[in-house]
């Protein structure tokens, strides 16, 4: 076994920084064949820039190497890392909320992983280990699991009532939600995006240098345009019919092969698993991700659609848990699925679904109407200076914005809505298509019910929801309701105290 | 059927408790030296002379003085607190209205913090640190010294290590 003695990552993570640090050289070497592309000794010039700089990332990158090590002790995890620098770091297995482990392509050839220690402190600067081998990666993280069980069993079941069930020995991953091809070339067609269009424009900006001819010349698009026209004008009415048409399809083809694209590098063997340990979910094409989150963690759920897929029933299921503190890790647990599909899920990790009978409650109508008023006046009083100094068909611009922000704010208010039932607060808020959140009352933090001066005449307030992770902020709601979800989150937090406290005495 | 009958059983503003009564001189002391900085500005301009003499000085002079009289009173009577066996309500605002409930088995941990104006007179900062990321703090400003420390103490009972 290998506990207490200082380690060092994996021999082979120095070459993969290497081939990942040569990208750095890329650069100044394309810029020095540009400038001397006219001498002889231009190629040379670059390839010795390009080596010198490897060279240099080489030898940094070996002795940082040599200077990194870790080391698993009986309660924490040290590392000790820097070159003039050094820095010693502990971090105790009670505070490791989760072990990420990541491929990037690179590594992923060599069968290495990243791992990641995230501790849910907020700025990000987690611990990583990079990179070791996907063997030695997974034992780690089920070395850590295992002691933060033996560390702390009974505030583990205390967390969450639903955790007690978890059987002390390895039960087999049961998968909850998985998507093969067929739904993924479905969810791809929805996430048609013209983003690629917008990045070729971009690199043409960025690159102009390297077309043959100068884009910003005026002349040469006027030659260029007359040139066409005239080609174009030859071909007849139905010739240039046929060429918009073409073009447009062209456009859309290029919108969902893009949206497929992005999907089918994202989502790639998408598959969610529960096992006593928590939730794990594995997903990606060349980048390959492997998170696990445990139960308890999952602090609220949301659910997303969009004004399309809403119309087909599609759906997404994302956790907010206390890990979201570390950035970019994203909790989507079902990125495109059915709601039939979602309740399991959610189930699972101890929420549930709206049920047909839940009494919802309307955001307050006084506060549909201020919210058009506010926000629609502010293009109104625009208009004024305008229809003074402008010639009078710009008046139309900011008369059509105040009638799109009011508008907007008129068909907003008619998704808003909250519900409570036994355990749970619901919120639901979106403009054309519905998104809700759905918190669990114990997991609340605290409660503000914050008023504006027009809200305090109309009678109604924001509700924030303290939510560790993420936010659960309700508008306009009427200030009954807001008292009487605060009565009912402070009922919940205070009752399972009660059974909490009364729990660990007769424990003892 | 949300327009619901005016009278909202569950509040509860009759049951706040009022602040310390330093906390209005506390606010006082803190409104002149947040007013110094204008003062200050009018009185550059006045020896300017662009204008006038005293009519960029006398109206601002009259504001300053009336907000220094008027604000602290009116911050102090729209603040409020109470606190029970298990939660403290915090109110405060008088533009922005926020009214913040923070059951205490749900507190991180809890700072007494006094700055040198309100230890001269006694008053001191109770800041609840919750694990939510709205309302990760909530600070009750304008107690008197002791009974902070006393309700830091009785606070931290309820705290207890959770892996929530």
């Amino acid at each position: 076994m290998r506990h207490g003695e200082p380690r060092r990552t994996d021999p082979r993570s120095f070459i993969v920084r290497g081939v990942m640090g040569l990208r750095n050289a890329v650069f100044p070497m394309v810029a020095i064949l540009f400038a001397a592309r006219d001498e002889g000794y231009g190629v040379f010039a670059a390839l010795g820039v390009g080596l010198f700089i490897a060279c240099v990332a080489a030898a940094v990158n070996f002795i940082a190497w040599r200077r990194f090590s870790y080391c698993v002790g009986a309660e924490d995890i040290r590392v000790e890392q820097g070159i003039l620098n050094r820095s010693a770091r502990s971090v105790p297995y009670e505070r490791i909320q989760d072990v990420s482990l990541e491929q990037a392509l690179i590594p992923r050839l060599f069968g290495l992983v990243e791992v990641k220690f995230e501790t849910g402190s907020g700025g990000g600067d987690e611990l990583k280990l990079s990179y070791l081998t996907q063997a030695e990666g997974e034992s780690l993280r089920e070395l850590v699991r295992e002691r933060r069980e033996e560390e702390a069993p009974a505030i583990v079941a205390q967390a969450d009532g639903a955790d007690r069930t978890a059987a002390p020995a390895e039960a087999p991953a049961k998968t909850l939600f998985a998507m093969d091809t067929g739904r993924l070339v479905t969810f791809g067609l929805f996430q048609f995006s013209l983003a690629a269009v917008a990045v070729v424009g971009g690199l043409t900006q960025q690159f102009d240098f390297l077309l043959p001819f100068d884009i910003w010349d005026m002349d040469f698009w006027r030659d260029e345009l007359a040139q066409q026209g005239e080609t174009i004008a030859g071909l007849g009415r139905q010739a240039q019919l046929v060429g918009a048409v073409l073009g447009a399809i062209a456009l859309i083809g290029l919108g969902f092969a893009t949206g497929l694209v992005r999907t089918f590098l994202r989502e790639w063997g998408f598959l969610l698993e529960k096992s006593a340990r928590g939730f794990r979910r594995q997903r990606g094409l060349l980048t390959k991700t492997d998170v696990v989150m445990p139960t308890h963690r999952v602090q609220a759920v949301k659910i997303g659609t969009g004004w399309l897929r809403y119309r087909f029933g599609w759906h997404s299921l994302n956790f907010v848990s206390l890990a979201q503190d570390a950035g970019s890790s994203n909790h989507v647990v079902a990125p495109f699925a059915t709601m039939s599909e979602i309740a399991p899920i959610m189930a699972e990790a101890g929420f549930a679904p709206p049920s047909d009978d839940l009494e919802w409650h309307r955001a307050s109508r006084h506060y549909r109407t201020d919210s058009m008023v506010m926000e629609g006046a502010i293009p109104l009083l625009a208009a004024i200076p305008v229809a003074i100094f402008a010639p009078l068909p710009f008046v139309l611009i900011p008369l059509s914005l105040a009638l799109l922000a009011a508008g907007t704010n008129y068909y907003s208010w008619r998704f808003r809505r909250h519900a409570l039932d036994g355990r749970q607060v619901l919120s639901v808020h979106g403009l054309i298509s519905p998104d809700m959140q759905i918190a669990a009352r114990v997991k609340l933090h605290s409660v503000e019910i914050a008023q504006g001066p027009i809200a305090q005449h109309r009678g109604y307030a924001t509700v924030h929801l303290g939510l560790a992770g993420g936010s659960f902020t309700m508008h306009g709601v009427p200030l009954y309701h807001a008292r009487r979800l605060c009565a009912a989150v402070m009922d919940s937090v205070t009752e399972t105290d009660f059974a909490r406290i009364n729990a660990s005495v007769s424990g003892a | 059927m949300d327009e619901h009958p005016d009278s909202p059983p569950i509040s509860d503003d009759t049951a706040l408790t009022q602040l310390h009564p330093n906390h209005i001189k506390v606010l006082r002391v803190k409104t002149v030296l947040a007013s110094l900085p204008v003062l200050i500005g009018a009185l550059v301009l006045e020896t300017t002379a662009i204008l006038p003499p005293a009519v960029i000085m006398a109206p601002v002079a009259l504001l300053v003085v009336l907000v220094i009289l008027r604000l602290p009173l009116r911050r102090h009577l729209a603040r409020g607190y109470a606190i029970s066996a298990d939660r403290l309500r915090v109110v405060r605002g008088i533009w922005l209205r926020r009214d913040t409930v923070v059951p205490f088995s749900r507190v991180q941990h809890i700072d007494v913090d006094q700055g040198p104006i309100e230890r001269f007179y006694g008053i001191a900062t109770l800041t609840l640190h919750t694990a939510g990321t709205h309302n990760a703090s909530v600070h009750l400003p304008g107690l008197g010294e002791d009974l902070a420390r006393e309700m830091r103490e009785g606070i931290r009972q309820h705290i207890r290590r959770e892996a929530v």
